[in-house]
């Protein structure tokens, strides 16, 4: 790496829309919504002026980068358009940060979204366009590392309903987050399956939502806020495909694994587990957030379940994750997720998260983990 | 060309009968009883071309697949009515690309049809090693008179020199009426009264047939070891046996009860159960039934005792799993009412099918050339030392492999849920496809399993097909 992107982009706004089953909202009124309560946080009352490029993210869009621009009514100016399965909105921001960084624009606009309620069905689309490899579904990609991973460490699905325990009731604190219901270790396990090990409760809901931040040069960063935040690093990798990879061996995913060791060296970490504050990592699965706290470095492989039932990532443990319920209480609009977690970092290092507020939090990471999986996105934010 | 030196006739057989079975029983809403009657039923993701290519897979065992000169297929069921099913089958067997391929259909005749008309080609000497398949998935109506007695299965027969059975002699008759038909978009096998149909066309045409054969082969009945013969029920095979002078024990079990009455195939079933335990030297007759009847006559060499061992009707009629319900079989054979009935789209991609038929259809791997790694589906760059265009082909389904992890789906659309997903390793390299002949609690890590083709699903309104996981028992 020729030179480090640490300190050089600020985040200096973030917004979201409410997320949920949103019956009575289309694409523009969410994309209107997150983009607009971010311009209010970085205090800009004329986007049309300040905004010089939108880097968006979607997995289901519909008219291209238009549909973007004619929300937000952004005309002669730059819209991109990324989709790239669940680490699009972490890969918008990357584009975002890197156009600051490079010094084309002052001011950019990232925002993620997605509408999949509109399908009408609430499960995952069962796919008929082809035959090799089906169900084709991410909680059928996603369970198959479980039969191998339980076998090899004695791990469980009483470790994967803590999980669910946990971010229901972080869920419940987050304002925006669209299921606030306490449940116990008892429902996740009795609930109906949908992929072995996976019940209803190991699975992220299917929502709707929006999210959306105001990036800018560090050094003009005061200028929109006192409290901006500075990004430490943007990681994307794309990992062989675990399902032809011959030597996948079904106990981590190496798309976490390599942009970790990229992301951790872009921001000076060595000891993520004692230097990172706070952690949204992507809890599209149980599974997915168990296995990834030891991709991600923070415990050794094998080792997450003992940290589940220490309650270590829990809102009161060393290292929370998941401070707003995560994917399992806001659902999974794919290209919004991202950025949803950059909009509740930025909040937890400003000491704007409420009752979820971890106290001091500078460093906080967040983590996308898509396709079968085959790459992830992570970006690391921190105080000034 | 002239025919090849020495005699002609069988040199190998192979059958299948799938796993599931309708308890009789549950037709009539009692509950099953073990060793009650029963009848083999193909489960939801099976059809003609799965259960032809899988018994086609039991008689090529041993055997080079690419000697097979020609394929002739035969059934009444093949889902398409104009499009080959012969060179699907050869295409999921990876036959030579110039094999010759034929569909044999219209009746239940056709299978024995085939097998003379592979018999002559090679006597003639236009093929050296032909294989022949016979299969069919008849259904009756819902709880109508001929739904407890049709079965499903398929049985396959290599025709060359050098043979196992000696192809002795054939003889048919031909005959006009209405007694059992299907008609084009028909699901429903029909009959007429079954006195009429017995009293007037089975009994009089199968009798007349094998007679003819008796006259044409200088045989008596009593030189027949075994007489595979085609029959509606027992008890018409009983009139029959009477009035050609056989005796009960030179009769092949028709299987009533248990195996179902197959159609095409049947009693050339009968005749492959004839032969899993047939001494050198032993006469054997089958006839067939079907607007008329068609009779052949043949004795075993001492070839039989070199054939390799295979599973032949027995040893899948042994491999049982009862349906729990009646629901349960309506739903594997499509007859539940849907929500949505599927609607008339193009289903998959015919480019995109053509394109990727050496993996899906004939279940070909590629071999790195420079590093040996093996791949599938084909890369166009090794995955291991990045060589690029250097492949050789790899047929994986007559490969075991290793179950390295699973997943129940309780969302694609099966007739008994969840669809065991499953990740395999295969020859060192990762093959992903859902599992078949299994219950969940039955999975297990490391588990060996081969491989049989079957239907994935229905998509444009059409079979789709591709290979799953099966243990290995």
């Amino acid at each position: 790496m020729s030179e480090s992107i640490r300190d050089k982009v600020a985040v200096v706004g973030v917004g979201a829309c409410q997320f949920g089953e949103n019956w009575d909202q289309s694409r523009e009124d969410m994309i209107v919504d997150a983009a607009y309560e971010a311009y209010a946080d970085a205090g800009i009352d004329d986007p049309q002026r300040r905004i010089e490029a939108v880097f968006a993210g979607a997995v289901y869009p519909r008219e291209g980068s238009a549909e973007i621009a004619e929300a937000l009514k952004l005309f002669g100016k730059p819209v991109s358009l990324v989709s790239d399965y669940c680490q699009t909105g972490t890969d918008a921001f990357r584009f975002g940060v890197f156009a600051v960084a490079c010094g084309m624009y002052d001011t950019v606009l990232v925002v993620g979204f997605d509408k999949p309620k509109d399908r009408g069905v609430s499960g995952p689309s069962v796919n008929f366009d082809r035959v090799r490899g089906l169900p084709a579904t991410p909680a059928g990609w996603f369970s198959l590392c479980a039969a191998r991973y339980f076998q090899t460490f004695g791990a469980g699905r009483e470790d994967l309903a803590r999980i669910a325990v946990k971010n229901h009731h972080n869920g419940t604190l987050a304002p925006k987050s669209m299921l606030k219901k306490e449940i116990t270790v008892e429902e996740a396990l009795s609930a109906r399956i949908i992929s072995w090990p996976f019940g209803l409760y190991d699975c992220a809901a299917q929502s709707d939502g929006a999210a959306a931040c105001v990036l800018t040069r560090a050094d003009l960063a005061k200028t929109f806020r006192d409290d901006p935040v500075l990004v430490k690093a943007v990681s994307i990798a794309v990992a062989e495909h675990p399902q032809r990879d011959p030597e996948f061996d079904f106990l981590g995913w190496k798309p976490t694994q390599y942009a970790a060791k990229d992301a951790y060296a872009q921001a000076g970490i060595s000891e993520p587990f004692r230097q990172l504050d706070v952690v949204q990592l992507h809890d599209c699965f149980t599974l997915t957030e168990l296995l990834s706290y030891e991709d991600l470095g923070l415990c050794k492989k094998g080792e997450a379940k003992e940290h589940v039932a220490a309650g270590t990532f829990e809102l009161t443990g060393e290292l929370p994750v998941n401070t707003d319920g995560g994917l399992k209480t806001f659902g999974h609009p794919t290209g919004a997720t991202g950025v949803r977690m950059i909009y509740e970092n930025a909040l937890q290092l400003q000491g704007r998260a409420g009752p979820r507020q971890v106290q001091g939090a500078s460093l906080a990471l967040s983590h996308n983990i898509g396709g079968p999986p085959t790459t992830c996105g992570i970006a690391i934010l921190g105080r000034d | 060309m002239s025919g090849i030196p020495g005699p002609v006739g069988i040199t190998a057989y192979g059958a299948y009968v799938p796993m599931t079975r309708l308890p009789l029983s549950l037709i009539g809403g009692r509950p099953a009883r073990d060793g009650g009657p029963e009848k083999a039923v193909a489960d939801y993701d099976e059809d003609a071309v799965t259960m032809a290519v899988t018994a086609a897979v039991d008689c090529l065992t041993g055997v080079d697949r690419s000697a097979v000169d020609a394929l002739y297929f035969a059934s009444t069921t093949y889902p398409l009515r104009e499009k080959q099913g012969a060179a699907l089958v050869a295409k999921a067997l990876d036959l030579r690309r110039d094999v010759a391929t034929q569909d044999h259909a219209g009746s239940l005749r056709a299978g024995t049809a085939a097998l003379e008309s592979a018999l002559h080609a090679v006597a003639a000497g236009a093929h050296r090693l032909v294989l022949v398949v016979a299969s069919d998935c008849r259904m009756g109506a819902p709880r109508g008179a001929l739904e407890a007695k049709l079965g499903d299965g398929a049985v396959a027969f290599l025709v060359g020199g050098a043979p196992i059975a000696r192809f002795e002699a054939q003889a048919a008759v031909a005959d006009e009426l209405q007694d059992v038909w299907r008609i084009e978009g028909e699901p429903f096998t029909h009959t007429w009264e079954d006195r009429f149909a017995v009293q007037e066309g089975y009994t009089p045409n199968l009798v007349a047939a094998v007679r003819a054969l008796f006259g044409r082969s200088g045989r008596a009945p009593q030189d027949f070891a075994k007489a595979a013969l085609y029959a509606p029920d027992a008890r018409s095979l009983g009139g029959v046996v009477r009035q050609l002078g056989l005796k009960p024990e030179q009769i092949q079990d028709g299987l009533f009860g248990r195996l179902g009455n197959t159609g095409t195939p049947y009693a050339l079933m009968l005749l492959a159960q004839a032969l899993e335990t047939a001494r050198p030297g032993d006469r054997l007759l089958v006839a067939s039934y079907g607007d008329g009847a068609h009779a052949l006559a043949f004795e075993t060499t001492s070839a039989i005792e070199a054939l390799p061992p295979r599973r032949g009707v027995s040893w899948h009629l042994a491999r049982h799993r009862p349906l729990a319900s009646y629901d349960t079989y309506l739903r594997a054979r499509g007859l539940d009412p849907k929500e949505w009935e599927s609607g008339a789209d193009l289903g998959l991609s015919a480019t995109i099918r053509f394109r990727e038929r050496d993996a899906d259809i004939a279940f070909l791997a590629a071999r790195c050339t420079s590093c040996g790694l093996l791949h599938f589906p084909k890369q166009r760059v090794c995955y291991r030392c990045f060589e690029k265009d250097a492949w050789e082909p790899f047929r994986l389904s007559d490969q075991q492999g290793r179950l390295l992890s699973y997943t129940f789906d309780y969302f694609f659309p099966a007739s008994e849920p969840p669809t065991i997903m499953v990740m395999t390793e295969v020859a060192g390299c990762r093959v992903q496809v859902q599992m078949a002949n299994i219950r969940p609690d039955d999975v297990a890590l490391d588990m060996p399993v081969e491989y049989v083709f079957r239907k994935i699903h229905d998509a444009g309104g059409k079979p789709n097909y591709f290979w799953k996981a099966s243990p290995i028992q």
